[in-house]
């Protein structure tokens, strides 16, 4: 299984925020579009990710986030995928490093953002597929 | 109060594994939903007949469970109907609140390497379809007079493809392979056959059923490279952290079977890994004569995912029929939105919508390859084809659905009837079922398949079985 599988599903939709855009923006753009992660972009090109997490993570002490910019808060080393990289190596690095939010790219293009969620549940969905395929089997008594 | 149409109509267009779950869930679900189903072949269960090894066919018990679906009197299937050709959105919209496109994935993807349109040079899909008796492939000739044949790819289709180049006659004849196929395979001339995965042991996709197999085939020697089969750096480290004892068992076996000493077999199936095709190489009369090979090493990117790079060092085996199993990809329906960069029909969680705006375009729906892309077993289509039924039996609650102007059984019957000549029903699959299973039972094989529409055809007017068509 491969990320391309698991976007074919997703689809290519990548919720975007700029540079300069406030934390409060972002918040409601999160809210609006119920996802846990805006790609920032400048001038199309993916430069940094901002999360709720990275958000919570500012509060922490501080009263004027919301009217900070996004530069001042986001990712910047921000890891891409593509779209041939395999779903479980992908989960493996991802839970390792405590981040949940992946941008895939292809031939340096935006194709799609995948999650931890996304990707454990398309493991499950494989994992399923087959007890179904191997009990529609016993079932029909062609297994041994 | 519900909104729901009553009785609710919906057509499936396709018939196979994703069509069956979709169908059996909303008659399930629905106490008095009405499905059609639509297939371009006179034949039910998709790649089930036409995909899965002929000499599989525990797996292909599965049709059990979806003939069962279509004793419903709330089903009727129309074999031998093709939507685009025979039927269309606009007239299935007169008749049905619901359209939903269970077509499969039906072309492979390309290798983009020079040389791939050389004469010798097949998708595999065209070969399975072939040896499988898809009907439009009866008429295909693969040469097979050459001592070696390449497979490109290690999933389970490129695993089959190479099992069935492996296997004699008398194997052969035993499944319910194609006719016309076991005579050309008997001829073959291939006594070594090369699957080549780009990546090393620890990412192939076969899975170890499938290799126990291979390794147990009487008159085969599956020759391994041990040097091949050995884990890099970072795939040994990767295996480590996986901790997965599935993938755990696979590379022992694989690195087991390595040492293992050839014992003289007549054919041989070797098994490589790190390599990747870069050229297919002209007999200067524009057919294959070699493969050449680039080596590979496995570099390993940030996400963890390792990916193969040529090392520069290059090799060629000389083989006249090289077989491509890189993927697959969704055909566009006419008509149905299509998002082309994954190949499959646009959909957000089987709601057909516009691939740009992603906005609903209410009464169309999806499952299956077509809606996921090639991905998983036979089985995957069931969970897949559930969550398409959740979306269709609450839009229909909610009213969402199309308008159909006669949405009556009779009503479609007269229109399909109108756009094909010959629908085969599911009582008719039946009698050419029996036809062919009485058939293979003369034969000593599981069935005979009828190869050509017009011998289906022939045998439903009473004229004719399945032998020599
Ligand atoms: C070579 C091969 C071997 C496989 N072996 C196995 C295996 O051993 N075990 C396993 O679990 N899985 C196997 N699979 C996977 C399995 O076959 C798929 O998961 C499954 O068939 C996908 O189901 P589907 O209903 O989406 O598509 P399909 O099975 O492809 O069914 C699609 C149907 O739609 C019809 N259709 C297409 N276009 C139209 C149109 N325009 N109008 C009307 N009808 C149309 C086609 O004729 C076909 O009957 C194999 C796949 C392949 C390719």
């Amino acid at each position: 299984m491969k990320l391309e599988n698991v976007l074919a599903v997703k689809g290519s939709r990548i919720e975007t925020c700029a540079l300069t855009d406030t934390v409060r923006d972002v918040i409601a753009h999160l809210k609006a579009a119920n996802v846990g992660a805006l790609v920032v972009v400048d001038g199309g090109r993916p430069v940094g990710i901002i999360s709720e997490r990275d958000i919570a993570r500012a509060v922490d002490g501080e009263s004027n986030v919301p009217s900070l910019p996004v530069q001042s808060l986001m990712t910047r080393e921000v890891v891409f995928g593509a779209p041939g990289d395999d779903v479980a190596a992908v989960l493996d690095t991802m839970t390792a490093n405590h981040f949940r939010h992946l941008p895939v790219v292809l031939d340096g293009e935006l194709v799609g953002i995948v999650t931890t969620g996304d990707l454990v549940r398309a493991e499950l969905d494989t994992l399923r597929g087959h007890v179904v395929t191997l009990e529609d089997q016993v079932m029909a008594g062609g297994g041994e | 109060m519900s909104g729901a149409p009553n009785p609710l109509r919906v057509a499936i267009i396709g018939a196979g594994p994703a069509a069956f779950y979709a169908a059996d869930h909303i008659l399930k679900q629905s106490s008095s939903a009405e499905v059609d189903m639509f297939d371009r072949l006179p034949t039910p269960f998709g790649l089930v007949r036409h995909g899965v090894a002929p000499d599989h066919q525990k797996i292909k018990s599965v049709v059990k469970g979806f003939a069962a679906v279509a004793t419903s009197p709330r089903f009727r299937f129309y074999g031998n109907v093709e939507f685009g050709r025979d039927v269309d959105l606009a007239g299935l919209a007169r008749h049905y609140h619901q359209v939903l496109f269970a077509t499969g994935a039906q072309t492979d993807r390309r290798m983009n390497i020079p040389g791939e349109d050389l004469a010798g040079s097949y998708p595999a899909t065209e070969f399975v379809a072939w040896y499988n008796g898809h009907p439009a492939y009866r008429d295909e000739a693969f040469d097979l007079q050459t001592p070696a044949a390449v497979v490109v790819g290690v999933g389970n289709v490129a695993i089959d493809v190479a099992r069935m180049l492996s296997l004699e006659e008398h194997e052969l004849a035993a499944t319910d392979m194609a006719r016309h196929a076991v005579a050309a395979l008997a001829r073959s001339q291939v006594r070594d056959v090369y699957v080549l995965g780009r990546r090393g042991p620890a990412q192939a996709a076969f899975t170890t059923p499938e290799l126990k197999e291979l390794s147990e085939l009487p008159n085969v020697d599956l020759v391994i490279d041990p040097a091949e089969a050995a884990l890099d750096a970072l795939s040994a480290a990767e295996l480590e952290r996986a901790n997965d004892p599935v993938l755990r068992r696979k590379v022992e076996l694989i690195q087991s079977l390595a040492t293992r000493p050839p014992a003289g077999r007549p054919r041989r199936l070797h098994l490589r890994f790190l390599v990747s095709p870069e050229a297919l190489i002209d007999d200067g009369h524009g057919r294959v004569a070699a493969v050449r090979l680039a080596r590979n090493e496995l570099v390993g990117s940030e996400t963890g995912s390792l990916s193969a790079k040529p090392t520069g060092a290059t090799e060629t085996i000389a083989a006249g029929i090289v077989f491509r199993s890189v993927g697959y990809r969704g055909v566009p329906l006419p008509g149905v939105p299509f998002d082309t960069r994954w190949g499959v029909v646009a959909n957000v969680a089987g709601r057909v919508c516009s691939p740009e705006t992603h906005e609903l375009v209410p009464g169309l729906y999806t499952a299956g390859w077509i809606k996921r892309g090639p991905s998983g077993v036979i089985g995957t289509n069931k969970a897949d084809a559930v969550e398409t039924v959740h979306a269709m039996l609450a839009d229909a609650e909610a009213g969402l659905t199309l308008d159909p102007a006669q949405p009556t059984a009779a009503a479609a019957d007269e229109y399909v009837r109108r756009c094909c000549a010959r629908p085969v029903s599911f009582a008719d699959w039946q009698r050419l079922d029996a036809l062919e299973v009485e058939a293979g039972a003369r034969a000593g094989c599981p069935r005979v398949k009828f190869a050509s529409v017009a011998s289906m055809l022939a045998a439903l007017a009473g004229e004719g079985g399945p032998a020599g068509n």
